[in-house]
């Protein structure tokens, strides 16, 4: 269970590393809590999947990755998690969720995210992916982003000023 | 250019972070470097912004109450929807996609009641609809990402 101490680590940590001899004593220093329990509590997150990575955030766009699609899957229902978990084994494929159909306006409950260096690349995996997922039979949209409006990578919900919350998190 | 160094670096220690004291001497060991060299590179590519964080990932709904949402705005009228969307402290992102739904951004609040009252607002403040899609599952288990610096 997540306690108070927690969301403080996670809180002050969202904002990155140090890059440093001893990052996480200072990260501790900052909350007076020491290494070993400011180590300790990062384990246990990741262990519980509260934080599902820990690591180096790559910018994908300053990387040359300036192409990104969201392609959308209409998949039977009784398939759906077994092609949504073989969709994530791809190597290019960086998010895959389900999410509720919309009516027959929007019949589509797989989602996935495509990102590649240009558009033709993009297409060219999702080919391979639907080749080798054999999806060329459901229905799909390919969305590629235009412009992006915001991005931020911390994210704060101060519904007081007391309990405040932050952190980084993935496509929601 | 980047360097060997670097791109090691920036592939290799998306999610095998080590979690010790001395993260960057245990990398240095690894990877047969020295610590300075792996502060040296690491700091270089955070200020060339090649890296935006050294960090944690928290997966959607773990903390908080997430959810992604679509409206479809005419053309003429996508910049100033967008920066009333933008307005919103719970906006986490908010990109244009090539599709008769047009806008695209995902709402991170405190609960489920909280996520309704920003939708009911974002709703009447624009004039749009918005479609609501809540994540029912995450297959993906891996967020790192796989750079090729083959072109």
């Amino acid at each position: 269970m997540i306690d108070s101490k927690d969301l403080q680590l996670i809180k002050i940590i969202q904002h990155g590393l140090p890059i440093t001899s001893r990052p996480f004593n200072e990260i501790g220093n900052q909350i007076g809590m020491n290494e070993s329990e400011v180590i300790e509590r990062l384990t246990c997150l990741k262990n519980t999947g509260l934080i599902k990575r820990f690591g180096v955030i790559v910018r994908h766009q300053r990387l040359g990755y300036t192409a990104n699609a969201m392609v959308v899957f209409n998949i039977p229902d009784q398939s759906v998690v077994k092609v949504g978990e073989m969709i994530s084994q791809a190597k290019y494929v960086n998010l895959c969720y389900q999410r509720p159909r919309q009516g027959t306006n929007w019949p589509y409950n797989l989602y996935c995210m495509i990102h590649g260096k240009n558009r033709s690349k993009v297409l060219q995996q999702l080919d391979q992916l639907i080749d080798t997922c054999k999806l060329s039979q459901f229905e799909r949209e390919i969305l590629f982003s235009r412009h992006c409006f915001k991005q931020r990578g911390a994210f704060y919900c101060t519904p007081t000023a007391s309990s405040d919350l932050a952190f980084s998190v993935a496509h929601g | 250019m980047l360097n060997p160094l670097q791109k090691q670096l920036l592939n290799d220690f998306q999610q095998d972070f080590p979690l010790s004291p001395t993260p960057y001497s245990d990398i240095a060991k690894s990877i047969g470097a020295s610590e300075q060299e792996v502060l040296d590179a690491l700091q270089e590519l955070k200020k060339l912004d090649y890296i935006s964080r050294i960090g944690p990932i928290v997966p959607p709904n773990k903390l908080g109450c997430s959810m992604l949402l679509a409206m479809s705005v005419p053309e003429e009228q996508l910049q100033s929807v967008a920066q009333i969307i933008n307005q919103f402290q719970e906006v986490n992102h908010n990109y244009q996609r090539e599709n008769r739904f047009n806008l695209w951004f995902v709402l991170i609040a405190q609960n489920s009641s909280h996520l309704e009252a920003v939708i009911a607002e974002i709703e009447s403040e624009t004039g749009f609809k918005t479609m609501r899609l809540p994540l029912l599952a995450d297959f993906f288990i891996n967020l790192g990402f796989e750079l090729d610096w083959d072109d």
